[in-house]
C-alpha cells in the first residue's frame, strides 16, 4: 500500500472506455478532461487514486476513469471519501459531484468536510440545476428561475458554496469554469496538490435544462486580483463579486486533518488487560 | 423466595437523584465484590436527565456467574426518595428486604413500606460532611459493602482503582466517608462468596465487550456518532484502536459514519460503527449501498425502547425487523445477536469475520442491558475468527471485480493494486462493474450475493443449545440469561422435559439447522421483548415450526425476571 513512484501516462491512459450517460455539449465532459490532465500532470497513477462521487450526472464521472472509483449513494460521497482518505493515505483522494448532491442532500457533510480538513479535494461541477431528475431547481438556482416543481421561481436565496467553504473552514477554495479547460486543469492540479480539504466550484452548463448557461463563456473572468490567504477577505471578495470570477480564491495553512491508520491488524495486543480485576 | 431460588445472590440497590454518585458507588462495591471472590452484575436504570433525574445502580452479587437480575432486591439504599416512585417498577422489594434510609432525607415513599421491609436509619449526609471532600454515596458504598460482608482491604482497594484519575485528595476522602459507613453496619446473613480464586476474572460491560471483539476480530476503522445506549462502545474503542494501529473519525450524524465506514473498508480497513435504533434508521440506506457495492462493514445496534427517540436509556428487542426487513430492494445481509454481555466479545469477533469473509455489510443486535451492564465474569478466551477477505492481488488481463464466482465471493482489488481499477457502485451492475439496466445482469448480481451469503459456513455458532427435551424455547438476545436462569431454577422433572434455543444468527436462515434442532421437539415457546413478536412472527415465516407455539412477547422497558418464566414454564409443562 506505498505510494508507487511517479509515473508518465498519456491522457487517454487514464480513461476507462465506458462511454459517459452525459448529453452532448454537456460542461461535464469538459471537467473530465481538465481532470485527466491535471493527474497525468502530476504523474499520479492511476492505481493510486479513487475518485468518489454520490448521484447526479456528474457523480457518473468515476466510472469512466481508470482509477478506483467509488459511486455512491445520493448525498454521501464526501463521507465516503473521508473514510477512505483516513484509512489510506496513502492515495489520492478526489470526491466529485453536482450541486444538489453537494449542497442539498450533502449540505451537512459539506459544512463538516470542510472543518475536518481531511486532505482530499472536492470537485463540484455546478449547473445550478437537478439534471438527472430532469430539471427541478437545486440550491445554487437563481430564486426566479421557473421550473415545473417550482413555477414562477423557488423565491429563495441560493446557497453561495464558496462562501460556505471559507466560513466551514476549507483549506484551498476555488472557482472554474469548465470551458476553459487550461484553466481549471491548473486550478485542480493546485487543488491536489494543496494539503487539506480543497474546494473547487466549477462553473458547468447543462445545455439541456439551462441553454442560457451557453452565456457564461463569455460571461467568465479572471479574478482582478491574486489569491489570498485571509479567509474573510475572500469571503467578502466572492460575496460581492458578479458570481464569474475564475481563479483561486484563497489558500489557507491550517494543519490537515491527521489520523493516518498505520494498519496492524495481526498485533499482539492485551486489549483485555483493562478488564482483569 | 428461598435461597435455592434465587441461586443464593444477594441483589442491592441504590437509588438516588441523578448526580448523587449511586452508579459510581455501584460500580465500586461490584469491584470491591470482584476482588473478594464474588461473580456479579451491575445495570444502571435511569432517566434521560444527566443530573437531577432519577438514578439507580441494580447489583447481584453471587458465588457463581449471572446474567439477569433477580425477581427480588435483598437491600435497597436510597440515598434520597425525590424521584424514586419513577423506578420502583425495577425493584421490587417485600417482607424479607432492608431498607436504608437517611434521616436527613424525606421519608420512605409508602409504598416501600407497605411491603414490610426492614427499615434501617444510617445519617449518610452527616457521615459524609464530617470528612472533608466526602460524599454520601461513598458513606452509602460502605455500609452496603458491610452489610454484604465485603472486607475493608477489598473497598479501600476498588476505591483506589475506580477513582485514581480524579487525584489522591479525592481517593482519600472517598475511602474515609466509606469506611464510616462501613463501620455503622451491623452485618447480616450475606452470601459467601466464591472459591476466592479470582484473580483471572473479567469485570467488563456489555459495549466495552463489544469493542473488544471488535478489536479482536480485526476492526481498525470506526466512525462514531454518539447515541445513547451505544456510546461506550466508541469511547472505548477510540483510544484502544489508536494503540492498536487504527482510527476513529467522529462523523456528523450516522448517514455520515456508515458512509465513512464504507469508505475506508473499501480501502482495505476492517470497519465498524456503532449506533441504537435512530441512528440504525438513518444508516439503512448506507447498508444497502454496502450490499450492492459488497463491502464488508460491522454495524453494531444497541436496540432501546422505540419508536422514534423512544426511551434512550431502557432496553427492547424491537429492532429486530428494522434490521432484518430495513433494506429497500432485495438485500441479503447478516444479523446476529449477541446471548449475554460477554458473548458480545465472541458475537462481534464473529461479525466481523463474517463481514469480511462475505463481503456484506453484518448487523449486530445488542441491547441496553446487554450492553450496559456490567458483569463479573470468567475470562473470554480468544478465538482464532479474523478479518480475512478474499483478495485480488495478481490481477489477470481480464479481471472482473463483480465476477460470479461457485461460492458468490468475487475477489477484491484494494486501491493501489495495479490494474485491479474499478468503480464500487451502488447501481446494478454487470460483473465487470458497468452499471446496466438489462435484467440478466441484475439477476445474476442478485444471485450471486443471495448465494454467497446463504452459503457461507456458520458452523454451529447460529444458536447455542442446550437440552434435549420435547419442550423447547427459542430466544435469543438478553432474554437467554433469563430463560437460561430460570431452566436451572427448576426441578430436574421439569427441566428434563426442556430444551433451550438460544439463536445468535437471525439473518440468513437457517432452515436445516433449525429442522435439526427441532427434531423431536413438539412444543415450542418463543419468548422476546417486544410488543409484537417480531421474532415469533420471522419464524413462523421462514421455518417449518412444530404444530403448537406459544408466543411470549411483552415490550419494554422492564426486562424479563427468572421468577415469571418459571411460572410460565410450569404452566406450560409442569406437572
Amino acid at each position: 500500500m506505498s505510494a508507487a513512484a511517479p509515473c508518465k501516462l498519456k491522457a487517454s491512459d487514464y480513461k476507462s472506455g465506458t462511454k459517459p450517460v452525459w448529453c452532448p455539449g454537456c460542461g461535464d465532459f469538459h471537467v473530465m478532461a481538465s481532470l485527466i490532465k491535471a493527474i497525468a500532470a502530476l504523474a499520479l497513477a492511476p492505481e493510486n487514486i479513487a475518485v468518489v462521487s454520490g448521484i447526479g450526472c456528474s457523480s457518473r464521472i468515476p466510472a469512466y476513469l481508470n482509477c478506483y472509483g467509488f459511486h455512491g449513494v445520493h448525498g454521501r460521497a464526501l463521507p465516503v471519501a473521508t473514510g477512505l482518505k483516513v484509512a489510506r493515505p496513502d492515495l489520492t483522494v478526489i470526491c466529485a459531484g453536482g450541486d444538489g448532491d453537494g449542497f442539498s442532500i450533502g449540505g451537512n457533510h459539506f459544512l463538516h468536510a470542510c472543518r475536518r480538513n481531511v486532505d482530499i479535494s472536492y470537485v463540484v461541477m455546478d449547473n445550478e440545476i437537478y439534471g438527472m431528475t430532469k430539471g427541478q431547481p437545486s440550491p445554487t438556482t437563481a430564486p426566479d428561475w421557473d421550473t415545473e416543481l417550482a413555477p414562477g421561481g423557488t423565491g429563495i436565496s441560493p446557497f453561495h458554496p464558496l462562501v460556505i467553504a471559507l466560513a466551514s473552514g476549507a483549506n484551498f477554495v476555488a472557482r472554474a469554469f469548465s470551458g476553459d479547460v487550461k484553466g481549471t486543469t491548473k486550478i485542480l492540479a493546485e487543488a491536489i496538490t494543496h494539503p487539506g480539504f480543497s474546494f473547487v466550484q466549477i462553473l458547468s452548463p447543462c445545455v439541456t435544462f439551462r441553454p442560457d448557461q451557453r452565456e457564461w463563456k463569455k460571461k467568465v473572468h479572471p479574478p482582478p486580483v491574486s489569491f489570498t490567504t485571509d479567509a474573510a477577505q475572500a469571503a467578502r471578495r466572492v460575496m460581492t463579486d458578479d458570481g464569474f470570477n475564475i481563479g483561486v480564491l484563497y489558500k489557507g495553512s491550517r494543519d490537515k486533518y491527521a489520523q493516518a491508520v498505520e494498519l496492524n491488524r495481526e498485533c499482539e495486543h492485551d486489549f483485555h488487560r483493562e478488564f482483569l480485576v | 423466595m428461598t435461597d435455592q431460588q434465587s441461586g443464593k445472590s444477594f441483589s442491592v440497590a441504590l437509588l438516588g437523584t441523578g448526580g448523587t454518585g449511586v452508579i459510581t458507588a455501584g460500580e465500586i462495591l461490584l469491584a470491591a465484590a470482584a476482588r473478594c471472590g464474588f461473580y456479579g452484575l451491575m445495570i444502571r436504570a435511569a432517566g434521560p436527565q444527566i443530573r437531577g433525574g432519577e438514578s439507580a445502580a441494580l447489583l447481584r452479587l453471587s458465588p457463581a456467574p449471572v446474567g439477569c437480575l433477580d425477581d427480588r432486591f435483598d437491600v435497597l439504599l436510597g440515598v434520597d426518595w425525590k424521584h424514586a416512585e419513577r423506578l420502583l417498577a425495577d425493584i421490587a422489594i417485600d417482607a424479607d428486604s432492608i431498607v436504608i434510609t437517611d434521616p436527613a432525607e424525606e421519608g420512605v415513599p409508602q409504598s416501600i413500606t407497605a411491603t414490610g421491609a426492614t427499615l434501617q436509619q444510617l445519617e449518610m449526609k452527616e457521615l459524609a460532611e464530617s470528612v472533608s471532600g466526602g460524599r454520601v454515596n461513598m458513606v452509602a458504598l460502605g455500609y452496603v459493602a458491610g452489610l454484604v460482608g465485603i472486607p475493608e482491604d477489598a473497598i479501600r482497594h476498588a476505591i483506589d482503582k475506580e477513582l485514581h484519575g480524579k487525584g489522591q485528595q479525592a481517593v482519600n476522602a472517598s475511602i474515609a466517608a466509606a469506611i464510616l459507613g462501613f463501620s455503622r453496619t451491623q452485618g447480616l446473613a450475606a452470601p459467601q462468596a466464591g472459591d476466592g480464586e479470582s484473580s483471572d476474572r473479567w469485570m467488563i460491560s456489555g459495549n466495552h465487550a463489544t469493542g473488544l471483539g471488535a478489536l479482536r476480530g480485526g476492526i481498525r476503522f470506526a466512525a462514531a456518532y454518539p447515541i445513547t445506549p451505544a456510546t461506550e462502545i466508541l469511547e472505548w474503542l477510540a483510544p484502544q484502536l489508536k494503540d492498536a494501529g487504527g482510527t476513529l473519525t467522529q462523523a456528523e450524524d450516522e448517514l455520515a459514519s456508515i458512509n465513512m465506514a464504507i469508505g475506508a473498508s473499501y480501502g482495505g480497513v476492517p470497519s465498524l460503527t456503532a449506533t441504537s435504533g435512530p441512528g440504525l434508521s438513518l444508516m439503512i440506506e448506507g447498508l444497502g449501498l454496502a450490499v450492492c457495492a459488497e463491502i464488508p462493514v460491522v454495524v453494531v445496534n444497541v436496540m432501546r425502547a422505540g419508536p422514534s427517540t423512544g426511551i434512550p436509556t431502557k432496553p427492547e428487542q424491537s429492532d429486530f425487523n428494522a434490521a432484518v426487513y430495513g433494506l429497500h430492494g432485495d438485500a441479503p445481509h447478516i444479523v446476529v445477536a449477541p446471548n449475554s454481555v460477554t458473548d458480545c466479545v465472541y458475537t462481534t469477533q464473529w461479525a466481523v469475520h463474517i463481514a469480511e469473509a462475505t463481503q456484506a455489510p453484518v448487523i449486530v443486535l445488542s441491547d441496553q442491558f446487554i450492553g450496559q451492564s456490567i458483569v463479573v465474569a470468567d475470562p473470554v478466551p480468544a478465538i482464532s475468527f479474523f478479518a480475512k477477505r478474499k483478495l485480488a492481488e495478481n490481477i489477470p488481463e481480464v479481471f472482473e471485480r463483480y465476477a460470479v464466482t461457485a461460492d458468490g465471493i468475487s475477489p477484491m482489488p484494494l486501491p493501489g493494486t495495479p490494474g485491479g481499477q474499478y468503480t464500487a457502485d451502488g447501481l446494478v451492475h454487470t460483473a465487470g462493474a458497468i452499471p446496466s439496466g438489462r435484467a440478466d445482469d441484475h439477476g445474476a448480481q442478485l444471485d450471486k450475493r443471495a448465494r454467497k451469503i446463504a452459503d457461507f459456513d456458520y458452523g454451529q455458532h447460529w444458536a447455542d443449545i442446550d437440552g434435549e427435551g420435547e419442550f423447547a424455547i427459542l430466544t435469543w438476545g438478553s432474554t437467554t440469561s433469563v430463560v437460561r436462569e430460570a431452566m436451572q431454577r427448576l426441578p430436574d422433572k421439569v427441566a428434563s422435559k426442556l430444551k433451550l434455543i438460544a439463536l445468535r444468527l437471525l439473518l440468513p436462515v437457517r432452515q436445516e439447522d433449525m429442522a435439526a434442532a427441532l427434531d423431536g421437539v413438539n412444543h415450542l415457546m418463543v419468548i422476546e421483548q417486544n410488543h409484537t413478536g417480531q421474532l415469533y412472527r420471522f419464524l413462523r415465516a421462514w421455518y417449518d415450526l412444530p404444530a403448537d407455539v406459544d408466543t411470549v412477547h411483552r415490550p419494554g422497558p422492564g426486562v424479563f425476571r427468572p421468577g415469571e418464566i418459571v411460572t410460565r414454564i410450569n404452566d406450560w409443562c409442569g406437572e
